[in-house]
């Protein structure tokens, strides 16, 4: 292959993808808000009615709380481990991501088992379950800038004369204050377009804008108010990314990254200990508790405790129009098949991206990280609108499911290949080319085994992103083949004992799936170049 | 004067720094020679404050440090590859120290200015660290360390990432700086010229220990053992030192035997290195100044100066400046 065909293939794919499945149907959205000068008039309605303002405002409210409140809780964790060396490493770095890709009807449902009544739902449940989810994102992100900053800049700050608060504020600090505004970034943007943890723990009372468009999409079939909503959270989410790029920008500092191995120090005073010890058993206890809830809450049917609500999800149940094990498996297919896409378009776009430097290629960069934050919702809305005809009907096309659910996964593969193939040194290409490996050549020998492994854990992130994916699937999912999550919130919608706890069983059964596949990534990563 | 009294460190059961013992008087420069990983650079981060040591104390003018904190210890440190603040620009990191002890603003103006000036920076306040070449950035790193008035400079192969032709350089600007502001210093290196041309005087660092100390004539005519003569560029010769330039020379015709056979000549500025194989199939190396000199495959007779012949210890390395005895 030409080295020309292969660019064309890197950057042609993924854009084409990324044009019809995810410009077009926003696009559609648009033109169904503000076709015509009645649409307009009626749109500037929507955008002035209390209501709408009260909506971004607890949007906003919530996404910027929830960003402080998940930085506070997670800073003592990211300080142990971006500091210090000690076996089970390892693990509780894995352990604290699992949350992060539960699915958030999970999170939901566990945080509704394991709250007292009165605040089961509200502000202060979202605000809590947000702070569940993102941990991880603080802890990885913080955590492993950290773990490469040297330690001798803080040293030689120290036989300067600094104690260690003053060294922290002045030196270390703004050395990590790149980390810390991108993963308040990506704080606020989960934050912000969090569907299944507002919508379940909200109650009717909270709503943000990604809740409201689905209510009026979906309760009030009022699609022109949805797509006013989707444009006014479009702008937001635009607006808060142009916002995150600058400040990262002028935060940069660059200079000397370290190896782990080099910068991390065994824990050796007491003191050092029982700090590392409090701070990472507090986390355990914050992110397990509500977990190990959900599993005793799907035993706990009828009287003692059984497996009586794993038993049922074999029948067929009125809350569904398919057994729950059929979701089970719809599930697994179209979370197969999202990855299977995802791979591809992403894997390609990581070259495009790890390729070059250009122009081109980081705005290829930048639109491939859009579908993060333009919201699931949204998605699955638009796709609605856009595909509601021949030849693209999303009733009747089993693939429209995966088409979506890898949508969402694709900005995981790019940021988790691209910064491995960035990080091949460039004299090893050269020293294949000068003995005599064609560019071709030069990716199968090089590139693509050391891609490899970052594919395999791409794959698993892609794999439990789609099995979790709730936002864009609720509206796409037909009737007769929902999925896991889908499943779940019909059951929670249900009154009767029996569908809540099988709602409780089918969300320890998503849960243990994405456990395991978060396992068995990390199982496979030795180089940990991405924060992922 | 700094003191080190008997200090040990081990990593893992292993010792970098064997019951250690070195003493610098006030305005002196020691240079600490020794091999990669002799515990060199874990020498200097005791007596800087960022390890502690298993055993043994640190004394400053008789005042014990061991309990003393980094931040507390008033003694500098320029750290092997610098390691600068790259979020400020060189004015950030030169003023630091000073910003630390709490100087007002025009004295630390005044005293970061004088520091800039004396390393040869005027002029590159705003610049930022990572716009700097490698000597450049080596000089901010010694403005930074000498801008608080440090009780005990530390130096830590300062030299070590550079080319030779700055490096020689930078070594004669140090010297210089070292005489004018009469610093108490320590300064490590794997390089004997950089030692011999900073210190007052040499310690010889192995394997955790000093095995010698004394000014650079003294351990050129006088090396304490086989490791160190050997380590310092001397020949060893049936339990002598012989000295390179205390060998003369003389190429013979090819008949007519001779000591031996020049293998190597390498132009080493104004003298040339010569590698001898004897007779006996030792090797040999001597130093001749001359602008003709036998080429490789020539073969010649040496005569050995008797004053360049030293008697060299059999016991082996021992550690010397002991506390304990
Ligand atoms: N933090 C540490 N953990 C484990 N071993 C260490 C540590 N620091 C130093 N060592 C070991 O102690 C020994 C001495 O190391 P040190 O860095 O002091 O040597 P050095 O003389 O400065 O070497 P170089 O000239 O290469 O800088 C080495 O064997 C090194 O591997
Ligand atoms: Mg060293």
């Amino acid at each position: 292959m030409s080295a020309r065909t292969w660019r064309g293939l890197t950057y042609g794919v993924p854009l084409a993808f990324l044009a019809l499945f995810f410009v077009y149907p926003l696009v559609s959205i648009m033109e169904r808000g503000l076709s015509s000068g009645d649409d307009l008039a009626a749109a500037i309605d929507v955008l002035t009615e209390p209501l709408t303002r009260e909506v971004v405002w607890f949007t906003v409210w919530q996404a910027v709380v929830s960003t402080a409140l998940t930085i506070l809780i997670a800073f003592p964790a990211s300080y142990v481990l971006g500091r210090y060396t000690f076996r089970g490493r390892g693990v509780a770095l894995a352990v604290v991501t699992v949350p992060f890709v539960l699915p958030t009807v999970v999170v939901a449902i566990a945080f509704l088992a394991v709250l007292p009544e009165r605040l089961e739902r509200g502000s202060a449940a979202i605000l809590i379950a947000h702070v569940f989810l993102n941990v991880a994102v603080v802890v990885r992100v913080v955590g492993t800038f950290w773990a490469g900053l040297d330690p001798r800049v803080s040293e030689a700050a120290a036989t300067l004369g600094a104690g260690p608060w003053r060294s922290f504020r002045e030196v270390t600090l703004p050395l990590l204050a790149p980390a810390l505004a991108a993963a308040a970034s990506i704080v606020f943007l989960f934050s912000f377009t969090s569907f299944g943890v507002v919508l379940i723990l909200g109650g009717p009372r909270y709503s943000t804008l990604e809740t409201e468009i689905y209510n009026q999409a979906v309760r009030m079939f009022d699609l022109r108010a949805a797509a006013v909503l989707a444009l006014v959270q479009l702008v937001c989410v635009a607006l808060a990314v142009w916002a995150a790029t600058r400040l990262e920008a002028g935060l940069a500092v660059g200079g000397w990254r370290g190896r782990e191995q080099d910068v991390l120090r065994p824990l050796r005073t007491p003191r050092e200990r029982t700090f590392a010890a409090i701070s990472l058993g507090a986390l355990a206890l914050f992110l397990g508790v509500p977990l190990a809830v959900l599993v005793e809450r799907s035993l706990a049917v009828g009287g003692g405790h059984g497996f009586e609500a794993y038993r049922a999800l074999g029948k067929p149940t009125n809350a569904l129009l398919a057994t729950p094990w059929e979701a089970v498996v719809n599930s697994i297919v179209y979370a197969g098949g999202a990855t299977a896409i995802a791979l591809v378009c992403g894997g390609l776009a990581a070259f495009a991206v790890a390729g070059s430097r250009r122009g081109g290629t980081r705005l290829l960069d930048g639109s491939l990280m859009l579908p993060l934050g333009a919201s699931a919702v949204m998605l699955g809305f638009g796709f609605v609108i856009a595909f509601d005809t021949e030849p693209i009907d999303f009733r009747s096309l089993p693939w429209i499911v995966p088409v979506v659910q890898a949508l969402v996964a694709i900005p995981f593969v790019v940021r988790i290949v691209a910064p491995t193939l960035r990080a091949i040194d460039e004299r090893q290409r050269e020293a294949a080319a000068v003995l005599g490996a064609s560019p071709g050549r030069v990716r199968r020998e090089i590139d693509l085994p050391v891609a490899g492994r970052a594919l395999g854990v791409a794959a698993g992130f892609a794999f439990a992103i789609s099995l979790g994916e709730f936002g864009a699937t609720v509206f796409l999912a037909r009737p007769d083949s929902p999925t896991l999550p889908v499943a779940i919130f019909r059951f929670l919608g249900r009154p009767g004992e029996l569908n809540v706890g099988q709602a409780y069983a089918l969300a320890v059964i998503l849960m243990v799936a994405v456990a395991l596949s978060i396992l068995v990534i990390e199982r496979l990563r030795r180089d940990r170049v991405s924060w992922f | 004067m700094l003191r080190i009294e008997n200090v040990s460190v081990s990593f893992g059961g292993k010792a970098a720094l064997d019951r250690l013992a070195l003493e610098i008087a006030a305005g002196e420069v020691v240079s600490v020679l020794g091999p990669s990983g002799s515990g060199k650079s874990t020498l200097l981060r005791v007596v800087a404050g960022l390890q502690p040591p298993d055993s043994g104390r640190v004394l400053l003018d008789g005042e014990d440090l061991v309990s003393v904190p980094a931040h507390r210890r008033g003694i500098g440190l320029v750290f092997q590859d610098h390691a600068l603040f790259h979020h400020r620009d060189v004015w950030g990191n030169v003023g630091f120290g000073l910003r630390m002890r709490g100087d007002s603003r025009q004295e630390i103006e005044r005293r970061a200015r004088y520091c800039l000036d004396l390393v040869g920076l005027a002029g590159y306040e705003r610049r930022s660290i990572l716009t700097l070449s490698g000597g450049e950035q080596q000089r901010v790193a010694l403005a930074r360390a000498l801008a608080p008035e440090p009780r005990v400079l530390l130096l830590d192969e300062p030299l070590g990432s550079l080319d030779r032709r700055l490096r020689d350089r930078l070594l004669e600007d140090l010297a210089k700086i070292f005489d004018e502001l009469r610093v108490t210093a320590l300064h490590v290196t794997h390089d004997r010229a950089e030692a011999f041309a900073l210190g007052d005087r040499v310690a010889v660092m192995r394997a955790g220990r000093i095995v010698q100390v004394g000014t650079p004539d003294e351990l050129w005519a006088r090396p304490a053992d086989e490791d160190t003569a050997r380590f310092l560029g001397l020949n060893v010769r049936d339990g002598t030192a012989v000295r390179p330039e205390a060998i003369t020379v003389r190429p013979v015709a090819p008949d007519q035997g001779g000591d031996g056979v020049v293998r190597r000549a390498v132009r080493q500025g104004p003298t040339v290195k010569l590698e001898i194989e004897l007779n006996s199939g030792e090797t040999l190396e001597a130093v001749v100044a001359a602008l003709a000199h036998p080429a490789p495959g020539d073969r010649v007779q040496i005569e050995v100066d008797e004053h360049g012949v030293s008697e060299l210890s059999v016991e082996g390395p021992k550690a010397l400046h002991g506390f304990d005895r």
